[in-house]
């Protein structure tokens, strides 16, 4: 599987992202400038977080017209796997790729903690890994991770098994019905504010995130084989 | 020129004495005019002004920094550049540094502490080191002063506006308060820096013709004067100089960061220093004095974002995120090709002469002319010294001794003291995990960052009892380093090298500068024993509100080097049955210690004393116990005693402990006698243990239980971990969410 971690001026976990995905998974990964216009031959496309442009107007909001976004954009047409987190969870919003919009968070400051996620669904190619239900302990480390939609919307995200993981614990930053991270209608673009390459190495005490990367790395497997049968 | 043309002619400033509203004494104004052999106008008294001021020129406390030893085997850059570097092994190195930004944050605390954290974080990426920490050392007044409350606030957020947005993760530091800071609080900024030896950079101006460029953000009029401010007591017209206080810009810096990295990789680049403190002229006139030769600038080319800035204005303003470069002349492009895929300026604005001068030009005219050495060369105060009378009394007081009716109160009342409550509020609004090396969090006696593709990693510190250095600044200087060290080898780190932050009020009065002497000797006796050289630092004077100066307060930032990781350790208990060890023995120490202060109000007497010889022998023997993987848990005694450390090790764990004691137990619980160490190891391994660690003693076991069961002659109590640490870990977030 060959991934591609967007590079925008801001971002500050490209690196996380990149090493989660060649130390923790084994698997190729190249940095993408965010003035290139291309994601061919990539297998997944990886939004990390930072502050993109930074996070002036309001977070993602000058991202999104970034020249790799239209290929970003592609991609999730196409049916690729495209995850983004925290900073790249805002982008994909701005982009429309995903409903709703994130606020400041409840107390109004920024907050970094490890925080206990439940899996809402894992029927995902990002979570196929994870048992219905499971609680897993991700860390979050933002200042604008307060989600919010309106009713249509929550009632369609429900309807449709988007809301991926939910937080466990006390909410932390107010979101609304808990939300921790959501997937588009098809399934294949997860927007989420806890950050999984943060807990994919032994060393740092946590690699709960880590299944995230495989689950991902299983569907593409999945879908080679399949592709080749036919 | 219709604004330079208001500016007082040289004449006008030697008659009406302007130069001392600018900061200069008549003593160094008469040696200006005879460098120059002439009497300087407006712009060049500027420069004289700004480069002689205490901030940049370190002039009153320079001869006593000689005491310090600054080199050693690991040494590969002592003081005198952008930060000090450190050989780590494997041709890698460690840069660090810490600097103070006190003075702006009184007045404008959110700008004042990010941009330290931005200054500091230019100081390790110009010797071409990628950043990978931040520590902060902060002191506040007492938070009852809404001021206070809000300079806190401020402080804390403005640190996480700046760290959070760059990147690089916030691990460690320290957190007091205490009413000496009520006006002026300290907050020192310590950043660390990893690369290869084969990058090293020097701030040098070196090749006579090579090109003189400038990077990163525009010049605007903020921050002109910073630096003569940092060196003026804090006062009721402080308020008026908001605007000398900067602005920052993390995003900017993140990509001057990212392009700096890339410029180092580069053969044409000669050297690269911060536009810090003083800006344009600091970074110039000292480039430019340690190499020997001369710049000439044309500042017509400075990238300007207000219009109609004058010489004056350009040269001192402290507008953020700039760096001054040297390349290799004929490499403009390729360097310019660098900056302009980050989206940032590089500009040549002049040339590397032979003529030892920094000369400016302003729309075709010559505006100044001064020796390059002669800015970085300030005339040295010698100041009187006088032993304070509160010394003499202190160090003839009867011991003092507490009376305690209620042991598990007085432990509560201990832990809910702001200073020693848990750090929660402030450490949950820094990003202390972004770049995923952070192997040990804030919260243990060192934070520890992997050195990413080795199994090394850095443990990093920073450490004063200002209380004890009130009493006793000999005594309290050699505690500081101490401390730190001892800090360091309970996480398994050998202790490498320090960077000081050397806090004090006004050296013009006697007793202060007597206070400096003592610190500085104190902590260079310790320095030398421990083998930890001084590689960097800073000095911060006339920390003073209303003629009261705050304790002296010499900040210990450290670092040590972790070869094993899979050796690291915390101060948390890990497995219950562990026997739990005592090194060393309690005395009678209570000068100066958070018992004495909380029962009594106030510190007074003799502080604990440090026999150096001792320490070392203890460090040693506890770190090869950490290094043969004999001890689960270590932790030093220090702050409360051994009645804090243990909460500290079963806070955040699910274990209990059984304890006990020998001895008076005040002595045995809230004494603060130096060198000692709690640690807990597991019980097939206690024989090993014990014959690497000798002077110890075994006295309780971890326990699967909520209770805390001490039992000490004929004391003996019970505490509840959940109710106490509900209530340690509640006092800021309680204290900060009250309103007005």
């Amino acid at each position: 599987m060959k991934t591609a971690v967007i590079v925008f001026p801001g971002s500050n976990c490209d690196q996380d992202m990149y090493y989660a995905i060649k130390d923790g998974l084994g698997e190729d990964v190249d940095y993408v400038w965010h003035a290139e216009t291309s994601l061919d031959g990539y297998d997944a496309i990886m939004i990390p977080g930072g502050f993109s442009y930074g996070d002036y107007l309001r977070c993602g909001a000058i991202a999104r017209f970034a020249g790799i976004m239209p290929a970003v954009i592609k991609a999730a047409e196409e049916g690729k796997p495209v995850l983004g987190v925290c900073n790249g969870f805002q982008i994909l919003l701005e982009a429309g790729l995903l409903p709703g919009a994130l606020l400041k968070n409840k107390n109004l400051k920024f907050i970094c903690e490890t925080v206990p996620l439940k899996t809402e669904n894992n029927q995902t190619m990002f979570t196929s890994l994870y048992k219905e239900g499971e609680i897993i302990r991700i860390p979050i480390a933002h200042g604008e991770g307060n989600y919010y939609c309106d009713d249509e919307t929550l009632a369609e995200l429900k309807a449709n098994h988007q809301i991926v993981f939910t937080y466990a614990g006390e909410n932390p930053n107010g979101s609304r019905a808990d939300i921790a991270g959501i997937t588009n209608r098809n399934g294949n673009v997860l927007g989420m504010m806890p950050h999984p390459e943060r807990a994919a190495d032994a060393m740092l005490g946590n690699k709960d995130g880590l299944r995230l990367f495989q689950s991902i790395l299983n569907h593409w497997r999945d879908s080679v084989h399949a592709n080749c049968i036919s | 020129m219709p604004t330079a043309s208001l500016e007082p002619s040289a004449e006008t400033i030697a008659q009406e004495k302007i130069y001392r509203t600018m900061g200069l004494t008549e003593d160094e104004y008469a040696k200006v005019c005879k460098l120059l052999g002439r009497k300087p106008n407006y712009t060049e008294t500027g420069l004289f002004s700004v480069m002689w001021s205490e901030h940049c020129s370190y002039k009153t406390s320079k001869p006593l920094l000689k005491k310090f030893p600054t080199s050693g085997g690991r040494v590969l850059q002592g003081p005198g550049e952008g930060a000090g570097i450190v050989d780590i092994g494997d041709k890698q190195a460690v840069v660090f540094k810490i600097e103070s930004h006190n003075h702006p944050s009184a007045i404008e605390p959110y700008q004042g502490a990010a941009t330290g954290v931005g200054g500091i974080i230019r100081d390790v990426f110009s010797m071409g080191a990628r950043p990978v920490a931040i520590l902060d050392s902060l002191r506040f007044g007492q938070l009852d002063n809404a001021r206070v409350r809000y300079i806190f606030e401020e402080v804390v957020s403005g640190i996480a506006g700046y760290g959070n947005c760059i990147g690089i993760p916030t691990v460690g530091g320290e957190l007091s308060f205490d009413p000496c800071y009520n006006g002026n609080p300290l907050v020192n900024a310590m950043c660390v820096g990893i690369m290869n030896h084969a990058d090293i950079q020097v701030g040098q101006a070196r090749g006579i013709g090579n090109t003189v460029m400038y990077v990163g953000a525009s010049t605007g009029r903020d921050g002109i004067n910073g630096a003569t401010f940092a060196s003026e007591e804090i006062s009721d017209k402080s308020d008026e100089k908001r605007s000398a206080v900067q602005v920052g810009d993390p995003f900017m810096e993140k990509l001057l960061v990212e392009a700096c990295l890339e410029l180092t990789k580069h053969e044409a680049l000669v050297g690269i220093q911060d536009m810090g403190a003083a800006g344009l002229v600091s970074s110039a006139s000292e480039m430019a004095a340690k190499a020997g030769v001369g710049i000439h600038m044309n500042l017509d080319l400075i990238p300007q974002r207000e219009t109609a800035m004058t010489p004056y204005e350009m040269m001192l303003s402290e507008s953020q995120e700039r760096m001054l470069i040297v390349i290799k002349k004929g490499s403009e492009e390729e360097i310019q090709a660098i900056f302009s895929r980050w989206g940032l300026h590089a500009v040549a604005v002049g040339t590397v002469i032979e003529e030892e001068v920094l000369r400016l030009e302003h729309k075709g005219e010559i505006v100044a002319e001064v020796p390059s050495d002669a800015l970085a060369s300030a005339p040295v105060r010698h100041m009187p010294s006088r032993v304070p009378e509160t010394y003499t009394l202190n160090q003839t007081a009867p011991a003092w001794t507490p009376e305690i009716k209620n042991y598990p109160e007085t432990i509560k009342r201990l832990l809910t003291q702001p200073s020693l409550a848990a750090k929660d509020w402030v450490t949950r609004q820094y990003d202390y995990m972004v770049q995923t090396n952070t192997v040990v969090a804030p919260g243990s006696d060192a934070a520890v960052v992997r050195v990413r593709g080795t199994n090394k990693g850095l443990a990093l510190t920073t450490d004063c009892n200002a209380k004890y250095l009130a009493l006793d600044p000999y005594v309290g200087g050699k505690i500081a380093v101490a401390e730190a060290a001892r800090n360091i080898v309970c996480s398994g780190g050998i202790p490498l090298a320090i960077t000081d932050c050397l806090n004090f009020g006004s050296p013009e009065k006697p007793e202060v500068f007597w206070e400096m002497e003592q610190s500085v000797s104190g902590m260079a006796e310790a320095c030398k024993e421990l083998e930890t050289p001084v590689i960097s630092g800073n000095v911060s004077l006339y920390n003073e509100t209303d003629q009261e100066a705050i304790d002296p307060t010499p900040v210990v930032g450290m670092v040590g080097l972790v070869e094993d990781l899979d050796k690291v350790c915390t101060v948390a208990f890990k497995n219950a049955g562990d026997a739990i060890y005592l090194i060393g023995e309690a005395q009678a120490e209570f000068g100066g210690s958070a018992l004495q202060i909380l029962l009594d109000g106030k510190a007074s007497g003799k502080v604990p004393a440090l026999d150096l010889e001792l320490e070392k022998a203890r460090q040693s023997n506890v770190l090869q116990a950490i290094q043969s993987g004999l001890v689960s848990s270590a932790h030093d005694i220090s702050e409360g005693g051994l009645a804090t450390a243990i909460a500290d090790s079963v806070f955040g764990t699910s274990f209990g402990c059984d304890l006990t004691l020998f001895g008076d137990p005040a002595v045995e619980l809230f004494s603060e006698t130096q060198s000692r160490y709690l640690v807990s190891v597991p019980k097939e391994l206690t024989e090993k243990f014990e014959t690497i660690v000798r002077d110890t003693v075994q006295i309780g076991i971890v326990t699967t239980s909520d209770e805390l069961h001490i039992a000490c002659d004929n004391e003996s109590f019970t505490l509840n971990r959940p109710d106490l640490e509900n209530d340690w870990r509640g006092v800021l977030s309680c204290i900060m969410s009250t309103e007005n």
